[in-house]
């Protein structure tokens, strides 16, 4: 251990175990004096940790109001237009809940005849066209049929399969999203992050690489043995 | 010695294995479900028959589509007829033409499936004087 090395040597207990500036054995700086009572597993990561959370709560505020504005309109144009409470044919509800007790109309795909026709209180061309029903349908006309079809049921087949716009609001959401938290790792990456380590200077990569060269890191397979050694250059 | 013991011991075992209670007939040794698998023509025929009831009301023709449109399966032509017929007993013209579009919707991809049905029905719609959505132009949007 106290015999002198060589610089080429291949044993690396001269160097330093850890990196310049970790002071192992003091503990942390912890950022004010009540928080230490909460949590022994606290981060170590002195006054930038407490900068770094509020930050973030702030980013996580403003980003969630957009979005919340975003899915709101959504919402609303999805609570307006749902078929199975706004039969708007004789239904006084003040409220915008679904009396459960009652039978139910739904337009499903799997299950054709729901419990209850789509329009309840019939005024008088109704009535009598519920009567013509009664005898032989032959007499009736095609609009006759359809005016039937459209008193009991809310959508055909088609209109429940009818693709929405839906898609765009997901992409369109999803690009906002990716958009804003570009801006954020921007500016956190201009305001926020420490200055970049001395050991990422170009002079100290060129030194390192000139080092792993001399060490013959991974000579066989890696490192060294891109290095064309004969001509000082990579291979 | 020992193998003698090892090899009585696995046939033992085997055997007990195979007195487990299968109630299998001697040459089928698996132990499939006993219970009575019904043929194709059974089921129509209980749904056509379910249908075909004279006095049906208009919850047992709601319960009766419902749940045939939930099987994995496009009913046979007579079954539809029973239920169209079903139908007209209700003077239900409009739940008529909603089954003519629950089932062109189960046939899903198979597209030929829908006319082959219409051309089989087609003597029902015609005497019922019940309209295909097609006539009537509600199967497009």
């Amino acid at each position: 251990m106290n015999q002198p090395r060589s610089a080429d040597d291949g044993n690396l207990t001269h160097l330093p175990i850890r990196p310049q500036g970790f002071n192992g054995g003091d503990g942390p700086v912890l950022p004010g004096p009540g928080r230490q009572h909460k949590n022994k597993l606290y981060r170590r990561d002195g006054p930038a940790s407490l900068g770094m959370s509020t930050l973030r709560t702030t980013m996580l505020h403003l980003t969630t109001g957009r979005v919340a504005c975003l899915l709101s309109k959504r919402a609303v144009v999805a609570l307006t237009n749902s078929g199975a409470r706004m039969s708007s044919h004789g239904h006084h509800e003040v409220s915008d809940s679904v009396d459960m007790s009652q039978p139910m109309y739904w337009d499903r795909l799997d299950t054709p005849l729901p419990d209850r026709p789509w329009k309840d209180v019939l005024d008088s061309t109704d009535k009598s066209l519920k009567q013509k029903e009664k005898g032989p349908w032959t007499a009736l006309s095609k609009e006759e049929k359809i005016a039937l079809y459209r008193l009991k049921f809310n959508h055909t087949y088609p209109e429940m399969k009818r693709p929405s716009h839906e898609w765009k609001t997901v992409i369109g959401g999803m690009f906002i999203f990716f958009g804003i938290t570009g801006l954020v790792v921007f500016w956190q990456g201009h305001y926020v992050y420490p200055p970049q380590p001395h050991t990422f200077g170009e002079e100290w990569q060129a030194k390192q690489i000139q080092r792993m060269l001399d060490m013959r890191v991974n000579p066989i397979e890696g490192f060294s043995a891109q290095w064309d050694y004969k001509n000082k250059q990579w291979k | 010695m020992f193998r003698a013991v090892v090899r009585l011991s696995t046939s033992g075992v085997r055997s007990l294995a195979r007195t487990r209670p299968c109630f299998s007939a001697p040459l089928a040794s698996r132990c499939y479900s006993h219970a009575k698998v019904e043929t194709d023509e059974e089921f129509d025929a209980r749904w056509v028959t379910y249908f075909s009831k004279p006095d049906i009301d208009a919850w047992e023709l709601k319960k009766g589509m419902n749940t045939l449109i939930g099987y994995d399966l496009v009913p046979e032509p007579k079954i539809l007829d029973s239920a169209l017929r079903a139908c007209r007993r209700l003077n239900d013209l409009a739940s008529a033409i909603r089954i003519l579009e629950a089932v062109k919707d189960k046939s899903g991809p198979h597209k030929d499936i829908y006319p082959y049905l219409i051309q089989e029905l087609q003597p029902t719609l015609t005497e019922l004087g019940i309209s295909t959505p097609e006539d009537l132009g509600m199967d497009k949007l």
